[in-house]
């Protein structure tokens, strides 16, 4: 059987600047764009270079994104509507199209003004073109069966799966605020991240506010501007650029069922890469084990305790322990988000979680270098726990 | 409550119209399908059990049990200031989940298990929810 494992690399990686107060000041697809350019320049690679695009939703279509970077011959593209977890299906999708040679170099990015376009921080002017992006991503469900009743936003969705979490195995408020904690510190490290120079302590993750009980503020991700992309072309091509190539050994998707309603699932700890991941560690030849790092898509703390239960590495339930005494941070068993995350660097849909793995399998990732990474773990979580997970590998 | 916002409702179209048909009557219904006869929610068109497109509007006892919920502290809609407020999933006896709100009990006082009964208010002149209060 045909198998995608090592058929692609990640050539090139570019971000906006992150911000927040007063905003980019940009529209998403100009954000998308200058994230872009900057990947091209890391890449060595001109616009014309480009065939294929990835972007998500919304900013732009594909078509109007490719005519503004200068594609000519555009010969595929494709928007991925799978919420935050667009990025790593992208490169899914990416690595499907050049491994055939539909495209050569497939420009995937993801941007958005999630601070100044799409704010819900009790200013609701944006609140209509928020709720009609759900609708899109998620579907009708949302609208007819959920928002009556006041259940409008991410942290209340996602709750109802932490509470049961919680519930279940006595899950204690530690182990979300591991993870915040984890992911502050290492934005120390990050001068991209929008909360360098803030440090936090678990003393004040306990004493943030409720914002959507069993989330506390310190468990809710970012709002940000900016965006971010990378380039993905055939491992062959990948080993004659400028960098060293890292490869997308495996990559999949998974939704959950049903993917537009969570109240009615079997089980509500199953989500998208529960099924994801096994897909992915089974094309790659690699597992949770093998991983030098992990970059764990961080919404809210509790989605990265579940993610990395689902994920495997850890059983279910047991993700407190894994979380504790500085496994998850840097010099730990299994850093994760040694970028700072969504939680303390930025939000761009995890695009970012992309772009610091491939720069810590470089061996670029400066004060947050992983000594010796040769493979890391990306995930993805969107929607209602839609979910894509790649295992990147240095080939050099 | 607050009269200064409107609160979303439900586009009473397609089966949707029908679900909330119902709940206007003050009755709770579901599709149960008449080739396998497992009951569903939310409305959908073929029957992920079976295959089948035949169903019905069949009748809930109305009788179920607190599974999960949330405790919204931070107002996220403009419709929804009265604070903290709980949204609860409710499973029915026949099986369909619910996401809902209890009535009469504090969020502090909510358990997984908590018998409730359905009830009803009017969201509009259009619209009436289903809730539930403990029985
Ligand atoms: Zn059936």
């Amino acid at each position: 059987m045909l198998s995608l494992r090592d058929q692609a690399a990640l050539v090139g990686i570019g971000e906006t600047a992150y911000c927040r107060a007063p905003g980019s000041g940009k529209s998403e697809l100009g954000l998308m764009l200058e994230a872009a350019r900057a990947a091209l320049a890391d890449a060595g690679l001109a616009p014309g270079d480009v065939d294929g695009v990835v972007t998500p939703i919304w900013g732009a279509s594909a078509e109007d994104f490719a005519v503004n970077f200068g594609v000519r011959d555009l010969r595929w593209a494709v928007q991925v509507n799978m919420g935050g977890a667009s990025p790593v299906v992208g490169l899914q999708n990416a690595a499907m199209a050049v491994a055939f040679g539909i495209a050569s170099h497939v420009l995937v990015t993801f941007g958005w003004n999630g601070f100044s376009g799409r704010r819900v921080r009790g200013d609701f002017s944006a609140l209509e073109d928020e709720l009609a992006r759900f609708e899109a991503s998620i579907g009708v469900p949302v609208r007819d069966f959920y928002l009556p009743y006041g259940s409008a936003s991410p942290a209340q969705w996602y709750t109802l799966m932490a509470q049961r979490h919680m519930q279940t195995y006595g899950t204690p408020r530690e182990a979300l605020g591991a993870v915040a904690v984890a992911c502050r510190a290492h934005a120390q490290l990050n001068p991209r991240a929008v909360m360098r120079g803030r440090p936090m302590t678990m003393d004040d993750y306990l004493a943030s506010p409720w914002i959507c009980e069993p989330y506390k503020l310190l468990d809710c991700c970012l709002e940000t501007d900016g965006a971010a992309a990378v380039i993905v072309t055939t491992t062959e091509r990948a080993k004659r650029l400028r960098q060293p190539p890292v490869a997308i050994s495996g990559v999949a998707e998974g939704h959950p069922w049903p993917a537009d309603d969570i109240v009615n699932r079997p089980d509500l700890l199953t989500i998208g890469l529960t099924h994801a991941a096994p897909r992915a560690y089974a094309m790659a030849g690699l597992g949770p084990e093998d991983a030098d790092f992990a970059q764990v898509y961080d919404c809210f703390t509790f989605e990265v305790l579940h993610q990395l239960e689902e994920a495997g590495f850890c059983a279910r339930g047991e993700s407190p322990r894994f979380v504790a005494d500085g496994n998850v941070a840097l010099g730990g068993r299994c850093p994760i988000n040694t970028h700072g995350g969504l939680l303390s660097q930025a939000h761009v849909g995890g695009m970012n979680h992309v772009v610091e793995a491939v720069r810590q399998l470089r061996g670029q990732a400066g004060a947050a270098q992983v000594d010796g990474a040769r493979v890391g773990i990306v995930t993805g979580w969107g929607d209602f726990g839609d979910g894509g997970l790649a295992v990147l590998r240095s080939l050099a | 409550m607050s009269d200064v916002f409107a609160r979303p409702l439900p586009k009473l179209q397609g089966l949707t119209a029908e679900f909330y048909a119902f709940t206007k009557r003050r009755e709770l219904r579901f599709q149960r399908c008449t080739a396998c006869g497992v009951w569903r929610h939310v409305p959908r068109l073929w029957c992920a059990a079976c295959g089948s497109e035949a169903w019905e509007w069949a009748r809930s006892a109305g009788e179920g049990a607190v599974y999960a919920w949330s405790v919204t502290h931070k107002p996220m809609h403009p419709g929804f200031l009265d604070l903290p407020y709980a949204t609860v999933v409710v499973e029915l006896a026949e099986g369909p989940r619910l996401l809902t709100w209890v009535r009469d009990v504090a969020p502090a006082d909510l358990r997984i298990g908590l018998p409730v009964r359905v009830d009803f208010e009017d969201a509009s002149d259009a619209v009436t929810l289903p809730i539930f209060r403990p029985r």
